[in-house]
């Protein structure tokens, strides 16, 4: 400020890293979002049972998911896995953290959005022929999908500012490569400004596309 | 040439180092809970009650809410930074850290109050009370009724959030664990250390917010 001359110029010069970092994050923000979706369905189907091996299971998973921080996800995916001599990039790590996170979360929210719909739409799809993967994917999910939309899309921009993690795991997403371009001049002001600017338009961007994915599928 | 150190592994030290860094943690969340908190209220019962307070609020919300917690305490640091100004890292999370438990409280708190039926309202206005006795007998009991198990859900996260606060510089119990891995190289056990941290801290609290709400639902 007092004496301080920006110089946008060099984030100019590095914005194509920054671009590809900012692919990455979206990569990664919705594959572990797609992980995440498939994994969560089974889990509150599980949970939704009440017993069994299955339910225990998925609770666990449920309960671990929300009750640790993200960071010590990706850490345990990173560092932890490999203090066991299992070797895996910091792409992988992350994606795996992220998709366990997201299952969990998106299982909690998928419990609140089975109950909503009525227990006899399965009976009803099961008793016109459909099978029950057919009837859940044509009867159940559906409608799951339209009650839960918000908290669905929350979850997603979530998921995708948490991606910011990896930097910490030097994975080259948007943060980290913000991160690794700032650190030749020490402008950290500049870099992390645009990057916080790209991070707000990707968010945009999340919520517009879910909303058009969402209403011509579904017409939420 | 290389330095060694003499007894690199875990000491019982090391313990009080950890605890440090645990009291780091729920210091940094207690503090950042309760300003948060409080911030939140004022700014969820002004976007409430006004209109053009939460059009020009709005935007300030959309931002904390769209970028990621980790870029604005680095970004927060970095201007500080440059503008001269000294400061207290600690605060500097703090401040960061109960910004983004503001924006998510007051949002509760909005929709806590927009659930007290406006028939409550209109009628304890005609029975005499005047506009902040209706509040304050009324609409807040009620408010705070449908919005506490989901405030005890933004404390917890914010908990969890409060291990990145790493990132400009405050050794919290992530931090801590981190530093002596690098050190001793006992990866795993420091790690799921800081795993049943978190989850003896979470586990219990949101159990309880689950029955709340369950209550609540009744």
């Amino acid at each position: 400020m007092f004496g301080y001359v920006f110089y946008w110029s060099l984030v100019w010069d590095a914005l194509p890293q920054l671009l590809a970092g900012a692919w990455l994050t979206l990569q990664i923000a919705v594959l572990s979002m797609l992980f995440g979706t498939v994994v969560g369905l089974a889990l509150a189907l599980y949970r939704q049972k009440g017993e069994g091996a299955g339910a225990r299971f998925a609770s666990a998973w449920v309960e671990l998911a929300r009750n640790t921080p993200v960071l010590f996800q990706i850490y345990m995916m990173y560092f932890g896995l490999g203090s066991v001599g299992i070797q895996v990039s910091s792409y992988a790590a992350v994606l795996i953290a992220l998709s366990f996170n997201n299952a969990g979360y998106l299982a909690e929210i998928f419990r609140g959005g089975l109950a909503a719909v009525h227990r006899q739409q399965l009976s009803a799809a099961r008793s016109l022929g459909l099978t029950k993967l057919q009837s859940y994917l044509h009867v159940i999910f559906p409608q799951l999908l339209r009650i839960v939309f918000y908290g669905y899309v929350t979850q997603a921009v979530w998921a995708m500012l948490n991606t910011s993690l990896g930097m910490l795991v030097g994975l080259h997403e948007l943060s980290g490569a913000a991160q690794s371009a700032q650190s030749i001049s020490f402008r950290s002001f500049e870099f992390f400004f645009v990057t916080a600017l790209i991070y707000y338009l990707i968010a945009k961007l999340m919520e517009l596309g879910a909303r058009v994915v969402f209403r011509r599928w579904l017409r939420v | 040439m290389q330095f060694v150190l003499s007894d690199p592994g875990l000491h019982w030290r090391d313990g009080w180092f950890l605890l440090q860094g645990a009291g780091h943690t729920l210091w940094v969340t207690l503090v950042a809970g309760l300003l948060g908190t409080l911030l939140g209220v004022v700014l969820g019962w002004l976007r409430f009650s006004s209109v053009l307070l939460r059009i020009i609020t709005a935007p300030y919300i959309d931002v904390v809410r769209s970028v990621p917690l980790i870029i604005q305490l680095v970004l927060a640091n970095s201007f500080l930074a440059l503008a001269g100004v000294g400061f207290d890292t600690f605060w500097l999370c703090v401040a960061v850290l109960s910004s983004s438990m503001a924006v998510v409280t007051a949002e509760v708190v909005r929709a806590g109050l927009a659930s007290v039926p406006q028939t409550f309202r209109r009628s304890a206005r005609s029975l005499g009370l005047s506009a902040r006795q209706e509040f304050f007998h009324i609409s807040a009991p009620l408010a705070v009724r449908t919005s506490f198990a989901a405030w005890v859900g933004l404390l917890l996260g914010l908990a969890k959030d409060s291990a990145l606060v790493s990132v400009v510089g405050y050794v919290e119990y992530m931090k801590s664990s981190q530093i002596l891995i690098t050190r001793t190289h006992e990866t795993l056990p420091l790690l799921v250390g800081v795993g049943v941290f978190y989850f003896v801290i979470c586990y219990p609290v949101s159990r309880y917010s689950a029955r709340l709400e369950r209550r609540m639902a009744l």
